[in-house]
């Protein structure tokens, strides 16, 4: 039902996008005013959710650690596991960013003989890795229609990931990654039924939405090529803040258009947010200094407290009258 | 550990506000014209009838792979004659046929590729002619 839903999502702004297509006035307000707004939506939005997840409060180091802390010095510990430092911690989220550390952990149980066995499971991580490389790639090559005249290094990589030369206009390497890595996650939420079970709705519609910004993108780059001179010029009007309609645009280029904003503007408000969010966990980027330091809780209570020193101050008289012995004499 | 917590996440966001953005600050300090393409060459101007080997529409779009099929069957099949859809004859050469009209390498070619960011890989085997060079 989810699965059946998110492909409707997908396909009604599909439709959408090649109904705007048709009309002059709509093809206009999506090319020249939606960018905007859903440019706006999306840094306001990637802004808020960060500087609200940073104003919660962390009072303790709640780090999830897989490695012996630091402690005596004749006990090797492992500093980026379990960091006791600030370069600790740097190290770890790059591992976890650029490698994805946790997903590489990534276990499997299976019952054989009767009895649970467990064992490494690592085609998530690879796919998974897979996926968003290429998606990064597919992102920066996209600088060049951002970019006028274009970045050495825009053309670099696009010069890079073209690199075995595979058809006019070559194939590139990434975008045959970025379905390859697509496809993995797809069926594994439609194959496996424990998967199947937890998947929700907006689990299937990100994975068909950024499969409809790749097939259309290959479309358009291999099947049914669009006139380039006209998408660059489109998007150099954006960025110089001189929209213009452009002027020969087929329809994969307004749905190509319709999905890449629906997934910007709705990516702040989604589970994609994990784009940012890696940066905020706190189970990741904390130092776990727990021990070698003390971590008091801001908003504790103030406890009401009366030292010793008060008290004799206080009773001092009485205490020497009855011949009790006094401290401050 | 509050302020020790900004000081990482601040700088963090302004980096990906600027991130985002580098486009609007890269085309403010670069001007950004829209290439026009030049057809006023020596053969062209002499022609009666303006025309490409196919329509203007398909050229834009498909011209790449026409040179690419061009490629394969006249290097792998030594078939050298393409008949256009209107009738006309032409012989399938990138040097002799395309260049012979667009002898202007710089301002027809390149102009485009360049802004589009498309890097055809058709001189890493042709020479430019000299006269399509100056």
């Amino acid at each position: 039902m989810n699965l059946l839903l998110s492909f409707v999502a997908v396909f009604v702004i599909a439709f959408l996008s090649w109904a705007i297509a048709a009309g002059t006035t709509a093809s206009s307000v999506l090319t020249m005013y939606v960018p905007y707004i859903v440019f706006a939506v999306f840094l306001g939005g990637f802004v808020y959710r960060i500087v609200k997840w940073a104003k919660a409060p962390v009072p303790f180091r709640i780090p999830t650690t897989c490695g012996q802390q630091k402690g005596l010095p004749w006990i090797k510990n492992n500093p980026v596991e379990n960091p006791a430092g600030p370069w600790g911690v740097i190290g770890r989220m790059a591992e976890e960013i650029f490698l994805f550390r946790s997903l590489f952990r990534n276990t499997d149980v299976k019952m054989i003989d009767g009895r649970p066995v467990y064992g490494s499971a690592k085609w998530l991580w690879f796919f998974g890795l897979m996926f968003h490389g290429s998606l990064l790639v597919v992102a920066l090559r996209h600088l060049r229609f951002f970019t006028e005249p274009i970045l050495p290094c825009v053309n670099f990589l696009a010069g890079l990931d073209g690199f075995f030369e595979i058809g006019a206009p070559a194939l590139y390497l990434s975008d045959a990654a970025l379905l390859a890595g697509l496809t993995y996650l797809f069926l594994r939420r439609v194959v496996l039924p424990q998967m199947r079970y937890i998947s929700l709705l907006t689990d299937y519609f990100a994975l068909l939405l950024i499969a409809g910004i790749a097939v259309t993108g290959l479309l358009m780059r291999h099947f049914f090529p669009v006139d380039l001179l006209s998408v660059k010029s489109t998007v150099i009007g954006w960025v110089t803040f001189t929209p213009v309609v452009p002027e020969q645009a087929g329809v994969l280029l307004y749905m190509h258009l319709g999905f890449v904003f629906v997934l910007m503007a709705w990516l702040p408000w989604s589970k994609l947010m994990h784009l940012g969010g890696i940066f905020m966990s706190p189970t990741r980027n904390l130092i776990n200094n727990n021990r070698s330091q003390r971590h008091i809780n801001p908003w504790n209570a103030p406890v009401k407290v009366h030292t010793y020193e008060e008290y004799e101050d206080e009773f001092c008289d009485k205490m020497k009258a009855v011949g009790l012995p006094v401290e401050k004499e | 550990m509050k302020q020790h917590k900004w000081r990482f996440i601040l700088p963090g966001l302004v980096i990906f506000v600027v991130g985002v953005t580098f486009p609007l600050w890269y085309s403010a300090v670069n001007s950004t014209p829209v290439p026009v393409l030049s057809l006023d060459t020596p053969v062209i101007n002499q022609l009666q009838n303006k025309e490409c080997v196919e329509d203007k529409a398909f050229m834009s779009a498909d011209h790449m792979k026409m040179l690419h099929a061009w490629r394969d069957e006249v290097v792998r099949e030594g078939k050298r004659e393409y008949t256009a859809k209107d009738g006309r004859k032409f012989e399938k050469s990138l040097t002799r046929t395309c260049l012979s009209c667009h002898s202007n390498k710089e301002q027809f070619c390149d102009r485009c590729h360049n802004y589009a960011g498309a890097k055809p890989t058709c001189y890493d085997c042709h020479i430019i002619p000299e006269e399509v060079k100056k």
